[in-house]
């Protein structure tokens, strides 16, 4: 009995997208088992085993890829995830240097005010309030060494 | 016994009390952001408990488990989304009661089971859990190998996304845990030179990204407006007759709960289609459920509870964990310095009654706490998934950083989290990643010392009574879904469940080859539910081949309800990757008759895509209507609705 796919799911990939998962798989089995060799046996013989279950694993998954269920596609609204992750890692790379605060509320009114379509005035509102409430709850409250400015 | 009232004594301290109280509630505020199951939640609150005493943080967490787990119910009951896979069954009457404005009753109830079920377990853990550990004090390293390995696979076995996705996970995940300085000749491995690798990858990165931030990641690019939440809750006390016509069902959930509970993986999500199906029988008037039996809340709720509680024998006797949820606990506890395991219970028996007590206290704190907050809940839910995502997103970040006060921590949480959103997509559960990580390094090194003392004799796994029982059913794990499905192939259109009475009608492959263990659960479920087709929430995961399409389509026959929908092609008979998830499916003599129960999902998230997998039971052709064309009807997803706007 076949059925078509219910729901609201985003649409459904194709089978290279399966295959290109197998082939991922595959170079990562394979480079655990270049690795491992470099290793030798002892420490390596662990990694050696994985890997080459992970190069066997990968094979079947490329041979199933075909009938397999097929993966969700990337869609247009994938680019957010993009914008999400950009976002996150410019945090990381300043919160060492310039502490917490200032990209705290900026991370927040990106995320609110461009991926999730806010409007101005609750954006920059909720921004700053997260902000007071990190500020209270991690500086104040917890004691935390994180890095801030205040 | 002194050891247990001693328990008691730690967990009564004020400061204890607070803290259960608090994970309790934070537990319920994170855990009814819809998608967030419990893995995720305590992966994400994991960073507050650190600064605490062991015994603390451990109360702490098992309040935070519970708070999470009741989450997950209010948005079933409320929203239609349940939080995770346990909870799918709760749908169908909960969300008929809501609609009917019994909410209240429909929430009061699950809290009174959810109390009354994790109670009755924790008794039965009480008595059961040190006999277990008494017995696996004599375990070696090459039972603890075939243990790991048998654990690995049970959860594999069960997973969402078919068996080859969930085994390559768990591969990864073994993987990752070699990272780091070798323990037997401090070679470093996979480190590339960096220093923040050279004690390993951390676990709570790896959950915090993968459970937590990758579901973050992947909610974000399908929804931005929330749900509609109903405005407001009333009359939250189930009424005297709605406690009398539940209590049956409260009673023989907790059994059903307990008993599925102990086996490794799919326990809460069995045992809630069991204790639902087991209702629906009993019934004189099964036709109520689906349109607001309260029963039909009663029984899957107590029964997921007991689940969960019980399978914290596994962890806490024998050092394994059960599931992802476990997982995550076992790597809180080994974050504190406590390393669940047989010697637990006789070496640190304030930790091992203080956890075990505080499980007490976690369900009396959740069952006083959830009905005065429902308000709160619900508010919660009205409020905008865009102004939470960056709530949750910060909390993640900050919280990795507290950890060990690195920001490499943050970046590995991040690269995590596109690694869990990526896994999401392409189909692979990322919870068999995380249990194998966990597991990875115990694996490894009993291994290796199995293999010193057999002189790498493979064959030695064998030789001794314990570890050669496990390795049986190890390979009888890997090998029988295999020979089923070559069987299978050679049959197709025979249905291969063989109709024979109730008991023997497990599927003989699929679910029950998980079968040692597993197999009980069949065959209770049939029991259960022998006339009654059940839903099979199914999801992605696809049901055992020959459970499949003999029991859906005998549907047909049966004079009831819910189909199993689900992303139907799993059902496609011809095998292609019809790995089978935790599953059973039952044919009686009559073709009238049809039990399928195949649950996906388990892990936290999954569940959110389950939502479209829940028929509308009304929209349903009593007479009974294949899955596929039931599924087709299937079209009130509130997602579904976001997507219409956006499109325009």
């Amino acid at each position: 009995m076949t059925t078509e796919p219910v729901d609201d799911r985003p649409p459904a990939a194709g089978p290279s997208t399966n295959l290109i998962a197998a082939v991922v798989v595959i170079a990562l089995g394979g480079a655990a088992v270049a690795g491992a060799a470099a290793l030798g046996s002892g420490p390596g013989t662990w990694p050696m085993i994985v890997g080459v279950a992970l190069v066997l694993l990968g094979l079947i998954l490329a041979l199933q890829a075909r009938r397999a269920e097929p993966p969700e596609r990337f869609t247009r609204s994938s680019l957010l995830v993009v914008a999400a992750v950009a976002s996150m890692i410019a945090y990381v790379a300043v919160i060492a240097t310039i502490g917490f605060e200032i990209p705290t509320a900026l991370l927040a009114f990106v995320w609110l005010r461009f991926l999730g379509r806010e409007s101005l005035r609750t954006s920059i509102a909720v921004s700053l309030g997260i902000v007071v409430v990190f500020y209270a709850l991690f500086v104040g409250a917890l004691d935390v060494t994180i890095p801030h400015l205040f | 016994m002194s050891s247990v009232i001693d328990g008691f004594a730690v967990v009564l301290e004020p400061a204890n009390l607070l803290y259960c109280l608090v994970g309790v509630v934070i537990g319920m505020l994170i855990g009814v952001l819809p998608g967030l199951g419990p893995a995720a939640t305590i992966a994400i609150l994991l960073p507050l408990t650190f600064g605490l005493e062991p015994v603390t943080a451990v109360i702490m967490l098992a309040g935070i488990f519970y708070g999470a787990q009741y989450g997950g119910t209010v948005t079933s009951v409320l929203l239609r989304l349940p939080g995770e896979a346990s909870s799918v069954v709760t749908v169908f009457d909960g969300h008929a009661l809501a609609r009917q404005g019994r909410a209240g009753a429909a929430l009061g109830i699950a809290a009174i089971g959810s109390f009354v079920g994790g109670t009755l377990s924790i008794v039965a853990l009480t008595l059961v859990a040190p006999i277990v550990a008494g017995f696996a004090l004599d375990f070696g390293p090459p039972e603890y190998t075939v243990l790991a390995l048998l654990g690995i696979m049970l959860v594999s076995t069960i997973s969402s996304g078919g068996r080859i996705r969930a085994l390559t996970a768990a591969a990864v995940g073994l993987l990752l845990a070699t990272v780091g300085r070798d323990d037997f000749t401090s070679a470093e491995r996979f480190t590339f030179g960096n220093l923040s690798l050279a004690d390993g990858i951390d676990f709570v990165p790896i959950a915090m990204g993968l459970f937590g931030l990758g579901e973050i990641l992947y909610n974000l690019e399908e929804r931005h407006r929330a749900v509609q939440a109903p405005t407001r809750v009333t009359n939250v006390w189930p009424s005297r007759a709605d406690l009398r016509q539940s209590s049956g069902a409260i009673g023989r959930g907790s059994v059903i709960g307990f008993v599925l509970g102990i086996l490794p993986g799919g326990g809460a999500v069995l045992s809630s289609m069991a204790a639902y199906a087991l209702e629906k029988r009993r019934s004189k008037h099964p036709e109520r459920f689906g349109r607001g039996a309260i029963e039909g809340v009663a029984a899957p709720e107590t029964a997921n509870n007991a689940a969960a509680t019980s399978s914290f024998i596994p962890l806490l006797s024998l050092g394994i964990p059960a599931n992802a949820t476990m997982a995550v606990i076992f790597g809180a506890l080994l974050i504190q310095g406590v390393t669940p395991g047989p010697q637990l219970v006789t070496e640190h028996p304030e930790l091992f009654w203080g956890v075990v007590n505080s499980m007490y206290l976690g369900n009396v704190l959740l069952l006083i706490m959830s009905i005065p907050l429902l308000g709160v809940f619900v508010r919660i839910l009205r409020v905008r998934a865009a102004v939470l995502a960056p709530i949750t997103v910060l909390i993640t970040l900050v919280g990795a950083y507290t950890v060990n006060n690195s920001v490499f921590d943050i970046g590995l949480v991040i690269g995590f989290g596109v690694l869990g959103y990526l896994m999401k997509k392409a189909g692979f559960d990322p919870g068999p990643m995380v249990l194998a990580f966990v597991l990875g390094t115990l694996l490894e090194t009993s291994l290796r010392r199995s293999l010193l003392l057999f002189d790498d004799d493979l064959t030695g796994f064998l030789t001794r009574p314990i570890s050669g029982t496990l390795a049986v059913a190890f390979l009888a794990v890997i090998l029988l879904p295999l020979a089923r499905t070559l069987l299978h192939r050679r049959h197709p259109s025979e249905p291969s469940v063989p109709a024979g009475g109730g008991t023997e009608s497990s599927v003989p492959a699929g679910g029950a080859d998980s079968s040692a263990p597993v197999g009980g659960a069949d065959s209770s479920v049939p029991a259960g539910g022998a006339d009654s087709s059940v839903p099979a929430g199914g999801a992605d995961s696809s049901a055992p081949v020959g459970g499949a399409d003999s029991s859906v389509p005998a549907g047909g026959g049966a004079d009831s309800s819910v189909p199993a929908a689900g992303h139907a092609y799993p059902f496609d008979s011809a095998g292609g990757e019809a790995e089978s998830s935790v599953s059973a499916a039952v044919r009686q003599d009559g073709s009238d008759s049809a039990v399928g129960a195949s649950s996906g999902g388990g892990f936290g998230g999954r569940a959110s895509r389950q939502r479209a997998a829940i028929g509308d039971p009304e929209a349903v052709d009593p007479a009974g209507t294949p899955s596929g064309a039931a599924s087709d009807r299937v079209t009130e997803s509130p997602r579904r609705d976001n997507k219409a706007e956006e499109a325009e």
